[in-house]
């Protein structure tokens, strides 16, 4: 029991820059939040429930939209595929005997950064020490995007408008330096710039939503991607266990 | 048909708590297909530029705006500046540019 406790402390700790970031973050989404029509009661709700930046921006250009609900699953089922490489990819810090309910907690507390302090912990992963992190980060998540909501009508339009590519920056420290790293990944990022342009510019597809049009092109770019440049197998460490279990 | 705010958030947290749990609960191995894990590898990195582009520059007031926080948030990422300094920079070029550079011109 000290070991989960220490565990959790530790978490808190390393939360506590994440939940910093996120804050200031989630208030320019706040920002989107808004404009797509959310209460700050509404936009806590989602930050809550999603806390995705892309997707939660995803999620209220659907709603900005008023697009069919099914679509909504659509566009969160793509914008938050890395998710699930993310949720494999934990499987392996844990104990096999790991029980469910720790599982689906750990799980449901994906974000990108949990996932990176959780996944570069030594050893199996304590899942108390996500429980720490998350406890930290996704309040300070949920209430910067309701403060934006609520702020976005009492800052100048010159403001709002500043704060209105904050995302955007994210957006670019997130693909831009793989993009140097792996020219495909750089590719792949010009192609996005290059066809999301076009296809914003062809006027008969002003009646699809924005959020159908990025699943769309996303899938493309993707497939054809993976079809013509698979990632080599040896930039994946060696793993001699391919059981799948039904838990 | 006007659709209710709270459904949406319903259905969008519903999908992503399916995604980050089921492989998770159910998985103990890697995945073994390469096309799909390609394809799995490279969607983050196709659906954030989709979305980034041309939307960068249609939010703020100015498009010359938008452009100029494009450009300088990409050299300052690919100078491997942290997210927090590049949300914040992008925000300031815009500020600074339809606020400040406007009188110049």
């Amino acid at each position: 029991m000290n070991r989960n406790k220490n565990a959790f402390f530790n978490g808190v700790r390393d939360g506590i820059p994440i939940a910093l970031g996120y804050f200031a973050v989630a208030f320019s989404l706040g920002i989107v939040a808004r404009r797509a029509g959310l209460s700050p009661i509404q936009g806590f709700l989602s930050s809550l429930l999603n806390h995705a930046s892309a997707g939660e921006y995803a999620e209220f250009t659907v709603i900005m939209a008023n697009a069919p609900y099914v679509e909504m699953a659509f566009v969160i089922l793509i914008t938050n595929i890395r998710y699930l490489l993310m949720s494999c990819a934990l499987s392996q810090k844990f104990n096999a005997n790991t029980p469910l309910l720790h599982r689906f907690m750990v799980g449901f507390g994906i974000t990108d950064e949990i996932f990176g302090i959780s996944i570069s912990r030594a050893g199996n992963l304590n899942p108390w020490y996500s429980y720490g992190a998350i406890f930290i980060a996704l309040p300070a998540w949920s209430v910067g995007t309701a403060l934006g909501i609520v702020a976005g009508n009492i800052l100048p339009v010159s403001i709002v408008s500043a704060l209105s590519v904050a995302l955007y920056g994210m957006f670019l420290a997130i693909i831009i330096p793989p993009s140097k790293k792996d020219k495909v990944v750089g590719g792949i990022v010009i192609a996005g710039f290059l066809i999301s342009y076009i296809v914003s510019k062809i006027p008969q597809l002003n009646n699809v939503s924005d959020s159908m049009k990025i699943s769309v092109i996303t899938i493309i770019i993707s497939g054809l991607a993976a079809f013509f440049f698979p990632i080599p197998k040896e930039n994946e460490p060696a793993d001699t266990d391919i059981t799948q279990e039904e838990a | 048909m006007t659709h209710n705010i709270y459904l949406y958030i319903l259905v969008a947290a519903l999908v992503s708590t399916l995604i980050r749990v089921i492989p998770l609960t159910l998985i103990k191995g890697k995945i073994q297909n390469p096309f799909l894990r390609s394809f799995l590898y490279y969607v983050p990195y196709a659906t954030l530029a989709v979305m980034t582009f041309p939307a960068i520059i249609t939010a703020p007031q100015l498009p010359i705006a938008g452009i100029l926080a494009l450009i300088v948030g990409v050299v300052a990422a690919w100078h491997g500046m942290n997210m927090m300094g590049i949300a914040a920079l992008c925000c300031v070029v815009v500020f600074f540019i339809e606020n400040v550079a406007v009188n110049f011109f």
